[in-house]
């Protein structure tokens, strides 16, 4: 407490960095997983090698990530932006599968109706799959924030500060206050996304009640990481 | 792309080879880590998971300790545990990581296994006199078996990617040639050894891809006694 007493200034400045890093990623990995995932829902063929080809980019630990992008996209090893592609890829990964469980969990029924009421395929994708999809790609971009926020710390290995400099730091400077500090912080960013983001699903999602839904928990609870 | 020709010859090199501390020693200290806490992970947490299922209690529990363990910096872990045990002992303190980084994909696997399991399935083999153990071990736990492999083989991928980062805390394994390239700005060397531990990854996610394909076979065949037992209605 005392450490971190003495050191709010570069906790306060690191935890900023960290926000930032963590927020473009999971907004672009939101984004850029929709056309994946919907694709892999509309063509049943193309599901299995869609997933799998997206599954196999999670795999790559983030490390190995962080210094295969530079030479393939052409940036310099330390730019902050490797950093930011890397966390979007991962994003990426993880909620194409979302996406598709989510428009599969939409009853076929009211998809159905939405057709019989005369919404054609494109409105009807907006208006009704979409929304109802809403509480499934909720827990999936939850889980996507919760793995973001942790992974923005491996950046400060090739030099991306966050609150990861403080494990670097505390460990050469024998700190274990230090550490602690950045690991309590790391969480505490993660549960502050994680609320945002439940408090934003009520706002867009008022019709849905306080329970999570069954294929949401899934999403919860089996979803992998990535260290 | 020069700079993957560097990093192949780099590879290729027979320094990489022979002599001390080959690739494949990397690869084998990687793997060794990678298994030894991946069987100490399930064997904390396929009982607790098994139980938890079985049973319905401490449902909360685990899909907490699966966000928990999401959320927890590997590294920051990493780092903490090796300044309390000592740098010396570096490799206890990152198997200790491993396991606790390990424990929720397994016990969310072992627990979604068995809580899956259709109701009816389990109140028929309850039914049929089946003890509870008998229902768990030879009803549940084989209906499982994918989910539980699926479990795993995230523990699994999870655990090699921290074990790339322990090499920060002294640990050998593949990430040496990462933080070394790093510090001694050879890019031949970091990419050399990012290209290995991204083949180390995708082989051990193909061999668990594997071992899940039996694991619904496993699973299958479980239903097909329950198809036979129908035919003699």
């Amino acid at each position: 407490m005392d450490w971190f007493l003495a050191n709010t200034g570069l906790v306060a400045d690191l935890a900023v960095r960290h926000a930032r890093l963590s927020v473009v990623p999971i907004v672009l990995g939101f984004l850029l997983a929709l056309p994946p995932g919907v694709l892999a829902w509309r063509r049943r063929r193309a599901r299995g090698p869609i997933l799998a080809a997206f599954g196999l980019l999670y795999t790559i630990p983030s490390l190995a990530l962080f210094v295969l992008i530079p030479p393939l996209v052409g940036i310099s090893f330390l730019s902050e932006l490797n950093v930011l592609i890397a966390l979007t890829v991962y994003a990426v990964a993880l909620m194409v599968r979302s996406v598709t469980d989510a428009l599969e969990a939409v009853d076929p029924a009211v998809r159905s109706a939405a057709t019989a009421l005369g919404y054609s395929a494109w409105g009807r994708f907006w208006a009704v799959d979409l929304p109802l999809a809403g509480p499934v790609l909720l827990a999936g971009l939850r889980v996507v924030a919760v793995s973001t926020v942790s992974l923005v710390t491996v950046g400060v290995l090739i030099g991306t500060r966050s609150l990861g400099y403080l494990f670097t730091d505390g460990l050469q400077r024998g700190i274990v206050a230090e550490i602690v500090t950045g690991i309590v912080a790391t969480l505490l960013l993660a549960v502050l996304f994680d609320v945002l983001l439940v408090a934003l699903g009520r706002l867009l999602l008022p019709w849905t009640g306080r329970g999570a839904t069954r294929a949401g928990r899934r999403v919860q609870l089996t979803a992998g990481g990535a260290g | 792309m020069t700079l993957f020709a560097e990093a192949w010859a780099w590879l290729t090199a027979p320094e990489q080879w022979s002599g001390r501390a080959t690739l494949l020693d990397r690869v084998g200290e990687h793997l060794q880590y990678t298994l030894v806490a991946l069987l100490v992970s399930a064997l904390v947490a396929v009982p607790i998971g098994y139980l938890v299922g079985h049973t319905g209690r401490g449902r909360q529990l685990t899909v907490a300790l699966a966000g928990a363990g999401r959320a927890l910096p590997s590294l920051g872990l990493l780092t903490v545990l090796t300044l309390l045990v000592g740098i010396g002992e570096a490799d206890r303190a990152a198997t200790v990581v491993f396991v606790v980084l390990g424990v929720p994909s397994v016990l969310a696997g072992a627990y979604a296994g068995v809580e899956n399991v259709d109701g009816a399935v389990t109140d028929s083999a309850r039914a049929m006199g089946m003890t509870p153990w008998q229902v768990l071990l030879r009803v549940e736990a084989p209906l499982g078996l994918p989910l539980l492999v699926g479990g795993l083989r995230s523990a699994a991928l999870q655990i090699v990617a921290t074990a790339v980062l322990a090499a920060y805390v002294g640990l050998g394994g593949l990430g040496i040639y990462i933080l070394r390239g790093i510090s001694l700005r050879r890019y031949d060397e970091m990419l050399g050894g990012a290209i290995a531990i991204v083949a180390l990854a995708i082989v051990l996610d193909a061999v668990f891809a594997l071992l899940g394909y039996f694991a619904v076979r496993v699973a299958s065949g479980q239903g097909r006694l329950s198809t036979s037992t129908e035919g003699h209605r």
